[in-house]
């Protein structure tokens, strides 16, 4: 019987044959990620359960990734930086990005790519949700909690159930109005909130094949709104190209068999779609743009793992360039590399820093977490009321962003900006 | 983890969807569970994120809940992988979690930790309980009763997970097992 993608990694991983979608198998580990937020907890299990000598299974696959509370006075989150920082020193870790160092990043799951941490055919399990997001470059990639990760920190295993595929077709070519984020929230929203609990999810078709390496995790990073257990891309040449470029690691890069048995196949035509939010307080809540001109908004937000790479800041700058914004707008570039490229990347002769700062947007804060997740009271860009938010990061659960009074409504870099410019929900075709 | 015992207690009524921001807010997530004195503190802000209007989880001042058993709806957990999020409950004292179905990052959080019985009901009980009703859930004959009405609901099985649930946690089970010493 042939396999999907994700079950001939895991095949591999476990050291069999074959797997199919509710086997249990004990698979090897390639990559842990984990943060700020999650570390310390779990290099706690880890010397709780291994002992106080205990040293980590293999030094070159801890990575450890600082992001979510950097930028703020708080104590504990200090704290707990200093803790990851003892780690690394006890086990002699290679990997790490310490803030206040040249090598400090930013947010994890763009920083683990760009640093050629990712790479096609392998497990990488993290201690955040949006580990799915490694997919895009043709990883089998999930989130874990910190007894999980506590385990695998140990010994480079992890139990795993095989999941089934749902497989998203996307075909057609995507119009310049359309991002990578209107068609993930097209997905979640068609199969709601629990839509892919358990499952798999791999996108496919001539509109995914189109899209840069940063597009595709934007989608892969979405999975998991619906539930998913891992999303994912078969790699091609171009992201075989990009990870060749960033690592000189060996990989073998796994592909699935086009006829495995999936448990559901969904088409979308990318050319029909149109620029859409997801409204509060789930990311299932899909509406069109166009259709919530009525929603007058308060601030802007451009940043996060989902919408803070250098396309997203691309795509704002289309229409920010020569335009004010309405509305306090706060940006957060992602990664160092991000914000290093805000400053050197021209637009027609205009670096995008120049461009956002022409519009009147707010300074541009340090690459981090910032407010996609609230964080410390002194987090950049954090609601403090009943502001309403138009953003690009992926949750907009009740007090996601701080205050649980304020409504979030989710979009793509290009809707948040015209939004931005307008002052309510504006459909990016007005601009472009 | 025994699995022959009663839990009785006041029950509190949640909703679908209710997300690991709700269950623990982010600003609290600079405490680290495996420090007891941070466990303690993530218990007292066990569900500080649900909305307004919603009755109080843990009374003003209080570090536990009076609701020992937690009654939910559909996709209950969703959202991030922060383990503070079924630890919070526990410390709390939260003694069983029955929901009509879980996310899947957060329902594997509970069956690694074994902090708590994960259950699934078929039936829509929020539908028939309601926040300070009395309840007693027999973890050995899978059951849930509603003592005002005194009505009895079945719950599902544990399926797949039984063994590590039953040996207490992942390590627990991975030792008893053979894989780790
Ligand atoms: S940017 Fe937001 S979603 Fe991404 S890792 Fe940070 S907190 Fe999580």
């Amino acid at each position: 019987m042939s396999m999907t993608i994700t079950e001939a990694i895991l095949a591999r991983a476990a050291g069999q044959a074959r797997v199919q979608p509710g086997d249990n198998v004990w698979v090897n580990v390639d990559i842990l990620l984990t943060h700020d937020v999650c570390g310390p907890g779990t290099i706690g299990v880890f010397h709780r359960e291994f002992g106080a000598q205990a040293r980590v299974w293999n030094r070159e696959k801890v990575v450890i990734i600082p992001d979510h509370y950097i930028f703020t006075a708080d104590e504990k989150a200090r704290r707990n930086v200093e803790t990851l920082r003892a780690f690394v020193r006890e086990q002699g870790l290679p990997h790490f990005y310490d803030p206040g160092t040249p090598s400090y990043q930013g947010v994890c799951h763009v920083a683990l790519v760009e640093r050629g941490h990712v790479r096609p055919g392998e497990v990488i399990v993290g201690t955040d949700s949006h580990t799915c997001t490694h997919g895009a470059l043709g990883a089998f990639a999930t989130g874990i909690g910190n007894t999980d990760a506590g385990f695998v920190m140990g010994v480079g295993k992890i139990l795993l159930k095989v999941p089934p595929t749902l497989r998203f077709r996307i075909e057609g070519s995507v119009p310049p109005y359309l991002m990578a984020k209107d068609l993930i929230l097209r997905i979640i929203g068609e199969i709601g909130f629990d839509g892919a609990s358990y499952c798999a999810m791999e996108f496919a078709g001539s509109a995914v094949e189109a899209l840069d390496i940063e597009e595709r995790m934007t989608i892969c990073n979405m999975a998991i709104e619906a539930g998913g257990k891992n999303g994912i891309i078969a790699p091609d040449e171009q992201a075989i190209a990009y990870v060749r470029a960033r690592t000189n690691k060996p990989f073998e890069p796994v592909f699935g068999d086009p006829n495995a048995p999936v448990e559901r196949e969904f088409v979308f035509n990318a050319d029909r779609l149109e620029p859409c939010v997801a409204e509060p307080h789930v990311p299932s809540n899909y509406a069109l743009a166009r259709e919530r001109a009525n929603v007058r908004i308060d601030r802007a937000y451009i940043g996060s793992c989902t919408g803070g790479k250098l396309t997203d800041f691309l795509a704002a700058a289309r229409i920010l360039k020569g335009r004010r914004v309405k509305v306090p707008t706060f940006l957060v570039p992602a990664t160092a590399d991000v914000a290093e490229a805000l400053i050197r990347e021209p637009m027609d002769g205009t670096s995008l820093v120049e461009i956002f700062a022409q519009a009147g947007c707010e300074d541009i804060a340090p690459p981090s977490c910032a407010a996609c997740l609230g964080g410390p009271p002194d987090t950049y860009g954090r609601t403090r009321d009943r502001e309403v938010v138009i953003s690009t990061t992926n949750r907009n659960f009740p007090g996601r962003m701080g205050s649980k009074l304020a409504p979030i409504y989710l979009a793509s870099p290009l809707t948040v900006a015209a939004s931005a410019v307008t002052g309510h929900i504006t459909d990016p075709r007005e601009f472009l | 983890m025994a699995t022959n015992h009663i839990i009785a207690g006041q029950v509190f009524v949640l909703p679908d969807n209710i997300d690991t921001d709700q269950i623990i807010p982010a600003e609290y997530l600079n405490l680290v569970p495996t420090i007891p004195e941070e466990y303690e503190k993530l218990g007292s802000y066990a569900l500080a994120g649900l909305p307004e209007g919603f009755p109080r989880f843990i009374r003003h001042g209080a570090n536990k809940t009076e609701f020992p058993i937690l009654v939910a709806g559909r996709n209950f957990g969703c959202g991030s992988s922060r383990e503070h999020a079924p630890i919070a409950l526990a410390a709390a004292g939260v003694r069983a979690l029955i929901a009509e179905s879980y996310a899947r990052i957060f329902f594997r959080n509970v069956v690694a930790t074994g902090v708590f019985y994960p259950l699934e009901s078929a039936e829509r009980l929020r539908d028939v309980f309601q926040t300070g009703d009395q309840a007693e859930v027999n973890i050995s004959a899978g059951q849930i009763r509603h003592v005002p009405s005194g009505r009895c609901f079945s719950l599902k099985p544990l399926g797949a997970v039984a063994p590590v649930v039953e040996a207490g946690g992942l390590f627990a089970y991975a030792r008893k097992s053979g894989m780790i010493r």
